[in-house]
C-alpha cells in the first residue's frame, strides 16, 4: 500500500482503524518528500524531528480518545506566508529569510488542535505576489505534471505539494487567486473561502481586504474537511466573524439536483485556451447529467476586475509591507550611514523585482492627488462587481467558469512581462473584491497532458454549495 | 510698526486612560523598562492584526459630547503612512475621511471677557513609541511601550488670538478631560501635548498668513512663551519685507525662540488610506444617549454646585473646581466629615501652601479623605488644638500618617487634666509678678504673655481657650 | 487585447518621488525599467475609466460587519525577549536605529 497515494480522510480513517499508525504516516510524507523535493522544491523548510516527536504525541492522544477530529494523525503542510511559532516564516522572501514569529497563527492553532502534523513549509511567490511561485528568493518550483512547467502561484508549493504526493493536505493564501490558480495548474482541488471565514490573525499581508487562508488538497472532501478545523470566528481579527453553519463535510450529500448553475458568457471570449473552453463545457455537461441546471448569462464589469484588483492590492501592500525597514525583524543591510540608508538599502536588497514594483504602484495610486482617481474608483468598481454577483445569485446557486484561462505556462515565460502575468488572473480576482468563495476542481488535460481547473463561485458563505458541487462532480467519473 | 494680529489654532494629542492599548491587551501604564508593555501586535510584527478598545471610542464620544461636537454615528479608520522608528508598522492607525467628533466649540474666559473657541474635530489614533538617544554608542534606541497607547487628537478652528487665550483654552480642555476621566493629562508624561499652528496678519486683513507649526509642547508656561516668541519672529519677518516660510518649528524654550526643524528627506504624502484591518465603527441613538447620559458633572456645573449646597466663597470653589483631583478629595472629605467650611479652607490654605513647597501638581495631590476627615474630627472633638493640627496635616500630606495614631504615638493631645492646669496657671502667676502687675493695671499684652508661658510649660499641649479663661478667673 | 498597448507616460521625476515614498532606492537601470512597467500597468488601469461608477458608494469592505470591540482589559503579559529575538541589532532591551534624535 502506498500510503503517501491516500487521501487525508482515508488516511485519518486508517488511523482510527489502528491499520496504520501516525508515525508510520509521518515517515511514508518524510519519505516521499526526502525523494521528490529535490526535484519539485516545494518546500522552504522541512520539520522532520518535530514532526517525528509530534506524531507520538497524537498517536497518544487518538489512542486515549481525547483525538477525535477526521484529520486526527494527518501530515499537513503550510504555505511560508503563515505563522508557525518559532519556526522560520519566510514568505519566500531575503527580507524574512531568518524571521521566526513568536507565535502560531490561529490557523496553524486549528490544525495542531484537530490533531495533524506539519512537515513542513512551503514555497510560494515572494510574499505572495505573483502567479508562478518564480518570484520566489529560494528558487521555483515546478510542476510536478510537468517541470519544465510553472506550478501555478502564488501558493505554487502549496499546490505541487499536494499534486506530487509530498503533503496529504496544504493550506494556502488567495489574494487574487493563488489557491485556485496553482490548483488548477497542478491538478489539484483549492477553495478560497467567504472574507472572514477563516481567521487571517498569523497570514503575513499582502493585501488585507483580499487575503484569505484556503486548503488545497486531492478531494474537495479533504477541503471540507479541513475548512471545517480552520473556520470560524477569532476575537484576533476584527474581519472574521462567526457564521452559523460550519459543517462543511456533512453537506457533501453527492446530490445536486436542482442546482442553478450560471456560466458567464464574457468568461469565454478573447484570451481563454480552446482546450479550456472545451474541458469547461464538458464540465457543465456532467454537472448537468448529474441534475443541476446550467445556463450562460451576462456577468457586468468584470473586465475591471482586473485593474481595480491591482490598485487596492498594490495600495494595501504597499502600507503592509512598508513595516520591513530594518529594525524590528528581518534583513537588514551591514553598511550604512544613516537611518535613510538603513530603510532604503535595507529594502532595496530584501525584496525582489516584483514586490518592488506593486510597492510603486501603491505608492503611486495613493499618493497626493491620485487617490481619487485611482484608489477610491477602484473601490467604486469594486462595489459595482460585488453589485454583479449579488444579481447572479438572485437566479444561480454558483457561478461556473475556467479558473485560468490557460494551462501552466513554461518555466521564465511569464517574468519579462509582468502585465500579461496579471491579466492571467482575469477569473480569480473579481471573487476576491467580491469576497465571494471559489473552488478549482481538476476537469480534464489538455494535449500535452496539463491540468485544467474549473472555478464554482458561491454566495457569500455559500462554500457548501460550491463544495456539493465540486464533491459531486469529482464522483461523476 | 503696523498693527498685527495673531490667529492661532491648536491640535492637542491626549493619551486616553483605558488599562489597555487601542489595539491589543497591552498595558498602558507609565514608565516600565523599555518594550516591557508590549506585544506583536503593537510591535507590528508581521501577521498581527487590531482589535479595536470600546473604551476608546466611548472616551472619545465623551469628549467631543462635552465639546459640543457631532459625533459621527458611522466612522472609521484610516492609516496614515510614513517611515519613522517609533512607528512599527510604518503607518498610524488614525482617522482622517471620517473623524468621530465633528463641529464643537468651547467657552473660555480671559480677563472677564468670554469667547467660544471653535473645535473642527476629534479624533482616534494610536501612539508612537518612544526614541532615546545612546550617549555610548551614538545610535537612538526604540522603546515601543507607548506605541499603540490610545490618543486622542483634538483639533481647534484657528480661533486662538494670544498666549492668554491659548493657554485659557488649554486649562479648560484639560479640565474638561479630567472629569470626565477620559485622560489624566499629565503634561510631563506626554499625555497632553499641543501642536501651535500659528500666522500673523495685519489687522483687518481678510486673509490669514502662512503659519509656521510648533509641534509635541507639553508645558503651559513653554506654551506661552512660544506663542510669544513666534509672534514677535514673524511679525519682524514682516516688518523687514520678508516672508513668513510654511513649516514645522521646534521651540527651544531655554533659549526662548524657535528653529526651522530639519525638513525631513521626503515629501509629506500620508497617502491615507481605508484601514482594512478595522471595521467600521456605527454608533446607534442608543449608544450615544447611554454615553450621553453618563457624562458627569462637569466642572461649570460643579463650582456653582458648591457655592450653593456647601455655601463656599465663590472664589474657593473655583480654586477647588480647578483641579479634578482637588474637587474629589474635597467632595470625599465633606461626605464624612459634613464640614464644608472646614474642608475648603484646608484645603485652600494648608494644602495649597504644601503644594507649592513642593512644587506639586493639583493632579499628583495624595490626599486621603478619611485621614483629613480624622483630623477634622480630632480638631472638633478638641482633642487637639489648632496649631497641633497643621503639624499634623503635615504629616498626613507628606506621610500620610494616620492623624489618630499620630496624636496619640506623639502624646500631642491636649490635656484635659483640668488640675494640672490650674496648679501650672497658678506656678506661672507666681512666677511673673511683673505681668501680673502689668495686666492688672490695664496692659492687656501681658496676658498674652502668660498665656504663651503656659503653653509653653505645658508642652504646647493645652487649649489655648481654656488657658485665657482659667488665667483671667485667677488674676 | 487592445487595452495592452495604453501605455501612461511616467516621468523621471514621478519615479523618484514614488521610490522614495516606497523607500527603495533605483539604479538608473531599474529606474528605467520601473518607468516601462509603470507606464503599461498604470496604462491598463485605467481602462477602469470606462466603467461608469456615478453615484457608486466605494467599498472598503465586502460585508456589512461593524463595531468588533475588545473589552478594556489587560491580557498580555511582558515577553521581551521574544519580541527582540528577530532584532537585528538590539541593546539594553530596546531596537537600535542609527542617530536620529536631535
Amino acid at each position: 500500500m502506498e500510503l503517501t497515494k491516500l487521501t487525508a480522510l482515508e488516511l485519518a480513517a486508517k488511523i482510527r482503524a489502528k491499520e496504520v499508525s501516525v508515525s508510520e504516516a509521518v515517515e511514508a510524507q518524510l519519505e516521499q518528500i526526502e525523494k521528490k523535493d529535490s526535484l519539485y522544491h516545494c518546500y522552504t523548510s522541512i520539520l522532520a524531528d518535530e514532526a517525528r516527536a509530534r506524531a507520538k504525541e497524537v498517536q497518544k492522544q487518538i489512542n486515549d480518545g481525547t483525538l477525535t477530529s477526521p484529520l486526527a494523525g494527518v501530515p499537513v503542510a503550510i504555505k511560508d506566508n503563515i505563522c508557525t511559532k518559532g519556526i522560520p516564516t519566510t514568505c519566500s522572501s531575503k527580507m524574512l529569510e531568518h524571521f521566526r514569529p513568536p507565535y502560531d497563527a490561529t490557523v496553524v492553532e486549528c490544525m495542531n488542535a484537530a490533531g495533524t502534523i506539519t512537515v513542513g513549509k512551503l514555497n510560494m511567490d515572494e510574499f505572495a505576489m505573483g502567479s508562478t511561485t518564480e518570484t520566489s528568493y529560494f528558487g521555483v518550483t515546478k510542476n510536478p505534471r510537468d517541470i519544465t512547467r510553472v506550478p501555478g502561484g502564488s501558493s505554487g508549493g502549496a499546490a505541487a505539494a499536494a499534486a506530487a504526493e509530498e503533503a496529504f493536505l496544504t493550506l494556502g493564501s488567495d489574494t487574487g487567486g493563488s489557491i485556485r490558480q496553482p490548483a488548477s495548474f497542478c491538478g489539484v482541488t483549492g477553495i478560497k473561502p467567504t472574507y472572514g471565514t477563516v481567521s487571517r490573525y498569523g497570514l503575513i499581508a499582502y493585501a488585507s481586504s483580499l487575503d484569505q487562508i484556503g486548503p488545497i488538497a486531492r478531494s474537495a472532501a479533504d477541503c471540507a474537511a479541513a475548512l471545517d478545523v480552520i473556520s470560524g470566528s477569532d476575537k484576533r481579527d476584527s474581519t472574521c466573524v462567526d457564521r452559523e453553519h460550519y459543517g462543511y463535510l456533512n453537506a457533501l450529500t453527492g446530490d445536486i439536483r436542482g442546482m442553478k448553475i450560471g456560466m458567464p458568457a464574457g468568461y469565454f471570449a478573447e484570451g481563454l485556451d480552446e482546450e479550456v473552453r472545451k474541458s469547461i463545457y464538458q464540465a457543465a455537461d456532467v454537472l448537468r447529467s448529474l441534475g443541476a441546471s446550467v445556463e450562460e448569462f451576462d456577468l457586468k464589469g468584470v473586465k475591471y476586475a482586473i485593474p481595480a484588483y491591482y490598485v487596492i492590492a498594490s495600495a494595501e501592500a504597499s502600507s503592509n509591507l512598508s513595516r520591513y525597514d530594518g529594525v524590528k525583524y528581518g534583513y537588514r543591510i551591514e553598511k550604512f550611514e544613516g537611518l535613510q540608508e538603513v530603510y532604503k538599502n535595507t529594502r532595496s536588497e530584501g525584496f525582489g523585482n516584483e514586490v518592488k514594483r506593486r510597492m510603486m504602484i501603491g505608492a503611486f495610486v495613493l499618493s497626493s492627488g491620485y487617490y481619487d482617481a485611482y484608489y477610491n474608483k477602484a473601490l467604486k468598481v469594486k462595489a459595482l462587481i460585488k453589485q454583479s454577483f449579488d444579481e447572479a445569485f438572485e437566479k444561480y446557486d454558483c457561478v461556473l467558469g475556467p479558473t485560468a484561462p490557460t494551462t501552466a505556462m513554461k518555466l521564465g515565460e511569464s517574468l519579462s512581462d509582468p502585465l500579461k502575468m496579471y491579466l492571467g488572473d482575469i477569473y480569480t480576482v473579481s471573487v476576491n473584491l467580491a469576497g465571494l468563495p471559489g473552488i478549482s476542481v481538476p476537469c480534464g488535460t489538455d494535449k500535452s497532458g496539463l491540468p485544467i481547473g474549473m472555478q464554482l463561485i458561491g454566495r457569500p458563505f455559500g462554500e457548501k454549495e460550491i463544495l456539493r458541487a465540486a464533491d459531486a462532480y469529482e464522483h461523476a467519473e | 510698526m503696523k498693527a498685527y494680529e495673531t490667529v492661532i489654532g491648536l491640535e492637542v494629542h491626549v493619551e486616553l486612560a483605558t488599562k489597555t492599548k487601542i489595539f491589543c491587551g497591552c498595558s498602558t501604564a507609565f514608565g516600565g523598562a523599555p518594550n516591557t508593555h508590549c506585544c506583536p501586535v503593537c510591535t507590528g510584527m508581521p501577521g498581527t492584526l487590531p482589535v479595536l478598545n470600546k473604551k476608546v471610542v466611548e472616551f472619545a464620544m465623551a469628549a467631543g459630547l462635552a465639546m459640543n461636537c457631532t459625533i459621527t454615528q458611522k466612522c472609521k479608520f484610516d492609516r496614515k503612512n510614513y517611515f519613522y522608528p517609533d512607528l512599527p508598522k510604518a503607518y498610524q492607525v488614525s482617522q482622517l475621511y471620517l473623524p468621530i467628533c465633528r463641529n464643537g466649540g468651547i467657552e473660555i474666559e480671559v480677563n472677564g471677557v468670554k469667547k467660544t473657541i471653535g473645535i473642527h474635530e476629534i479624533h482616534m489614533e494610536e501612539d508612537a513609541g518612544k526614541l532615546v538617544h545612546d550617549p555610548w554608542e551614538d545610535v537612538t534606541l526604540v522603546d515601543y511601550n507607548r506605541c499603540g497607547v490610545p490618543l486622542i487628537e483634538i483639533v481647534s478652528e484657528p480661533d486662538m488670538r494670544s498666549a492668554d487665550e491659548v493657554i485659557a483654552y488649554l486649562e479648560k480642555l484639560k479640565l474638561i478631560l479630567q472629569y470626565l476621566g477620559v485622560s489624566d493629562c499629565k503634561m510631563q508624561e506626554g499625555s497632553l501635548r499641543a501642536d501651535i499652528n500659528l500666522s500673523v496678519r495685519e489687522v483687518g486683513a481678510p486673509e490669514f498668513g502662512t503659519r509656521t507649526e510648533m509641534k509635541n509642547m507639553n508645558s503651559f508656561k513653554a506654551i506661552a512663551r512660544a506663542v510669544e516668541g513666534e509672534r514677535k519672529r514673524q511679525i519682524e519677518l514682516l516688518e523687514y519685507g520678508k516672508k513668513v516660510v510654511q513649516e514645522t518649528r521646534r521651540w527651544d524654550d531655554n533659549k526662548d525662540t524657535s528653529f526651522a526643524m530639519r525638513s525631513k528627506e521626503d515629501a509629506q504624502d500620508y497617502r491615507y488610506f481605508p484601514e482594512p484591518d478595522l471595521v467600521p465603527i456605527e454608533i446607534s441613538d442608543e449608544w450615544l444617549s447611554e454615553i450621553r447620559g453618563r457624562q458627569p458633572e462637569l466642572r461649570d456645573e460643579k463650582k456653582k454646585r458648591y457655592e450653593k449646597e456647601y455655601e463656599i466663597p465663590s472664589y474657593d470653589a473655583a480654586i477647588i473646581t480647578g483641579s479634578k483631583r482637588m474637587a474629589d478629595i474635597f467632595e470625599a472629605t465633606v461626605a464624612i466629615c459634613h464640614k464644608p467650611k472646614e474642608v475648603s479652607n484646608w484645603l485652600m490654605v494648608e494644602t495649597m501652601r504644601l503644594m507649592k513647597e513642593a512644587e506639586m501638581d493639583s493632579e499628583e495631590l495624595n490626599l486621603s479623605p478619611e485621614k483629613l476627615a480624622a483630623l477634622i474630627g480630632l480638631l472638633d472633638a478638641g482633642t487637639i488644638n489648632r496649631p497641633v493640627a497643621k503639624e499634623v496635616f503635615e504629616k498626613v500630606f507628606k506621610e500620610d500618617v494616620d492623624p489618630k495614631e499620630y496624636v496619640e504615638k506623639n502624646g500631642l493631645g491636649m490635656v484635659q487634666d483640668e488640675d494640672l492646669l490650674v496648679s501650672t496657671i497658678e506656678r506661672i502667676i507666681a512666677e511673673n509678678p511683673q505681668s501680673v502687675a502689668d495686666y492688672r493695671s490695664g496692659k492687656e499684652k501681658a496676658l498674652g504673655f502668660l498665656v504663651g508661658q503656659t503653653m509653653k510649660a505645658m508642652k504646647g499641649k493645652a487649649n489655648p481657650g481654656k488657658v485665657n479663661e482659667v488665667l483671667k478667673e485667677r488674676l | 487585447m487592445a487595452e495592452m498597448e495604453v501605455k501612461m507616460i511616467i516621468s523621471d521625476e514621478t519615479i523618484t518621488y514614488v521610490a522614495a515614498l516606497a523607500k527603495l532606492s533605483l539604479t538608473e537601470e531599474q529606474k528605467e525599467r520601473a518607468k516601462a512597467d509603470l507606464g503599461s500597468i498604470l496604462g491598463y488601469i485605467d481602462t477602469m475609466n470606462e466603467l461608469d461608477t456615478d453615484g457608486i458608494e466605494p467599498m472598503s469592505h465586502a460585508f456589512p460587519v461593524k463595531n468588533v470591540f475588545r473589552e478594556d482589559v489587560v491580557t498580555n503579559g511582558e515577553n521581551r525577549e521574544e519580541l527582540l529575538a528577530n532584532a537585528p541589532v538590539k541593546k539594553d532591551g530596546c531596537f537600535v536605529v542609527p542617530k536620529t534624535v536631535e
